[in-house]
């Protein structure tokens, strides 16, 4: 058993993580490690992540508030702050052969905003209030470009109108305050494409948003990730947007990567009690639940300095057997699928979704 | 369990027979053109300068046992509305009985029988709980105001209120910040139930909460609902929830209310060209439906609730626009048996 493990660790080392084309990942993550200095502690947020992006294509990490999603962002962007802030040596964040876990600031600088890009859930608070955004667009312009003046402010309204802004020559000279949320995310899109980035991270990029502004802005990185050809790290907690624009998906538990599939794999062969249990624990539409309760989750995300020993999830999973307590399971390729789907449970759940997980659905989780 | 109420004022109700399902033939709520607008002051002299046309003129019932969802995106009124209910804010004008008495003029002590009777939670459990209290005085202060039960008997009463919310007896002497959002939740929901309500105004209760305690709350909320014949008013921005947890949706845009319909005809039945916006831009569950249901993608924004366009507040947004929509505003009219709509657009 243990000789198989290690074998087949070998094996998908050797392979890389679940490549769905034969191109090189443009992106390549490797044990990242980010841990924070805290008044109790040094407390471990991210544990050991491995993924890989490639070019074009829109991964979605998914997770539970506290589960790492934002940290793992931030640590490839090395938006973290540096005093509190530890990422650990074994940690590799490949990008163009370079690690961006060890890279100096002056090579971040060139990478970050440049070739990768980030935007976030609140755009108010990542829009500068006293500048316009001709002004805030312009900063990354001059910066990453050679643009004279006229050429800077030409390449912002086009930024703008392609990120369907409308009356862009007159929009450009206003303030942020006088943007609608669904305005200023756009604006946050044009500042974070004007460089052509390879990589676009965008954690939480909705979740302030009305469904229906929600859905202009699905729908505008959509296609200009089919346009411009960007890669996207799409961090979220919400299911149906990773079923709506991700082509593979990262579930993340309590700092780790639980599973790793194809967004269609993901959702109708899911391996992982977890994910299969949060796949059940959302409302679907034209789907009534007998007596209208839902497949619950018992208890609550345990808390990074209390987390269990062994698997992360086994005093919530309903399968967990003594040895998911004493032993944390590997991220390793479910069988048959190869580095395609992997999975981190000592006990997965076989087969294409199967009948409800029995998962207790007592009045309350006491927790 | 409930106490029988006096009134002092008579009963003002205007029955309406389309939906008065209640098992003694009244409905327990009836709003009938409830308006709320805020006034906004500006200028040297402070003077008022306008309003927000928050709530504009909405009627509905709630019959007794009914769990009625109201949905619709920031800014439409729906929590606006939940608090006119309740007169957490004093309506501007139109009328709410409950139980057949006209609450929107009683005077304070005289509303303070149904103050009990009708309870609210709210979004953020982080802010609707004095962080100075534990949870024993934060639900003995409730218990005791209203003398819910014999003062002996308020510690047993206490207990037996945080069982019934799931939580551990220990939680009795902690003090909220000590909890998990899923937990406060729980607390905002027993410190409202303390009181016996028969009815509960239920303010975004689950969107601040993780998936997996989403749900956990939205169960809890159901089995309390059957073990306390509940009627409650859910609101919420989400419509998947409010499909499932909901037996009538209410759909608000801009202090309206465009189409009344029971939630299992949501989807085959919705007629106004705004619900229908609102199931199309809901992301889909499973990917296999990228190519058979695309995203519905509206134009535009949400007009301003400070200067509402004068004909269908829809008008500028809507694929089914036609000229009379920008001058007059449409009113809810019965649509086949079950559903209001009020749109031109759609005929009877």
């Amino acid at each position: 058993m243990l000789l198989c493990c290690f074998a087949a660790f070998l094996f998908f080392e050797e392979r890389g993580l679940a490549p769905v084309t034969t191109a090189p990942p443009i992106l390549s993550v490797r044990h990242l490690t980010t841990r924070f200095r805290t008044d109790r502690g040094i407390v471990t947020a991210v544990d050991d992540v491995s993924f890989d992006l490639y070019a074009g294509e829109t991964l979605g990490i998914v997770g539970e508030s506290g589960c790492g999603k934002t940290v793992t962002s931030k640590s490839i962007m090395r938006l973290l702050p540096e005093r509190t802030t530890i990422i650990d040596s074994g940690s590799q964040i490949m990008f163009e052969g370079i690690n961006l876990a060890t890279a100096d600031e002056r090579a971040m600088r060139k990478v970050r905003g440049d070739r990768i890009a980030m935007i976030f859930q609140e755009p108010m608070t990542s829009l500068n209030p006293v500048f316009t955004i001709g002004w805030q667009l312009d900063e990354a312009l001059k910066y990453h470009t050679d643009l004279g003046r006229g050429g800077r402010r030409a390449r912002a309204i086009e930024m703008l109108k392609l990120v369907e802004m409308p009356n862009a020559e007159r929009r450009i000279d206003e303030y942020p305050h006088q943007l609608s949320g669904g305005m200023r995310q756009r604006v946050m899109i044009a500042m974070a494409l004007c460089c052509e980035p390879d990589i676009l991270i965008a954690d939480e990029p909705t979740t302030a948003l009305d469904v229906t502004i929600q859905a202009q802005i699905l729908s505008l990185m959509e296609s200009l990730r089919k346009r411009l050809g960007t890669a996207i790290i799409l961090i979220t907690h919400n299911l149906g947007v990773v079923a709506q624009v991700c082509d593979r998906v990262a579930v993340m538990y309590a700092g780790r990567v639980i599973e790793v599939a194809g967004v269609h794999r993901l959702f109708h062969s899911p391996q992982h009690p977890y994910t299969r249990a949060l796949l059940d624990s959302i409302p679907r539409a034209g789907r009534k639940v007998y007596g209208r309760r839902l497949p619950t989750i018992e208890g609550i995300v345990p808390g990074l300095f209390e987390l269990p020993t062994g698997c992360r999830f086994s005093d919530r999973c309903s399968r967990s057997q003594p040895l998911c307590r004493e032993n944390e399971p590997r991220l390793l390729p479910v069988e048959g699928e190869g580095e395609a789907h992997l999975v981190r449970c000592h006990f997965p759940l076989g087969g294409p979704a199967p009948g409800p997980v029995a998962l207790t659905t007592s009045v309350g989780a006491r927790p | 369990m409930i106490p029988a109420v006096e009134t002092a004022s008579p009963p003002a109700t205007v029955s309406d027979p389309a939906h008065a399902d209640s098992p003694a033939g009244r409905p327990l709520l009836s709003v009938r053109g409830l308006v709320k607008h805020f006034p906004v002051r500006g200028g040297v002299l402070n003077r008022v300068v306008g309003k927000v046309h928050a709530v504009n003129g909405v009627s509905f019932d709630v019959g007794r046992g009914e769990i009625v969802g109201v949905v619709g995106e920031s800014g439409c009124g729906k929590s606006t509305l939940g608090r006119a209910i309740v007169r957490l804010h004093e309506p501007t004008s139109g009328s709410v009985a409950f139980d057949g008495t006209d609450i929107t003029r009683l005077k304070h002590a005289d509303l303070m029988p149904f103050r009990r009777r009708m309870q609210i939670i709210f979004q953020d459990p982080y802010s609707s709980l004095n962080p100075r209290l534990t949870v024993r005085r934060l639900l003995r202060e409730a218990i005791e105001f209203h003398d819910v039960v014999p003062r002996a008997r308020v510690e047993g009463y206490i207990d037996e209120l945080i069982a019934k919310v799931g939580m551990r007896a220990e939680a009795k002497d902690k003090f909220p910040h000590e909890f998990s959002g899923g937990q406060r939740q729980r607390l905002g929901i027993a410190r409202a139930l303390a009181l016996k309500p028969e009815f509960l105004v239920a303010d975004e209760p689950v969107s601040a909460l993780d998936v997996s305690i989403q749900a956990q709350v939205l169960n809890l909320m159901m089995d309390l609902k059957r073990e306390f014949g509940l009627t409650i008013l859910f609101i919420s921005h989400d419509l998947k929830v409010i499909e499932h947890f909901c037996d009538r949706v209410l759909v608000m845009y801009l202090g309206h209310i465009v189409e009344s319909l029971p939630c299992d005809d949501l989807h085959a039945q919705a007629r106004h060209p705004y619900t229908r916006a609102l199931l199309g831009a809901n992301p889909i569950d499973d990917p296999d439906q990228r190519g058979s249901r695309p995203l519905v993608v509206l134009r535009g924004d949400v007009p301003s609730p400070f200067d509402p366009p004068a004909g269908c507040a829809f008008a500028g947004r809507c694929p089914l626009v036609m000229d009379r929509c920008r001058v007059q505003r449409p009113v809810l009219e019965p649509r086949g048996g079950r559903q209001d709509v009020a749109c031109w657009a759609v005929g009877p």
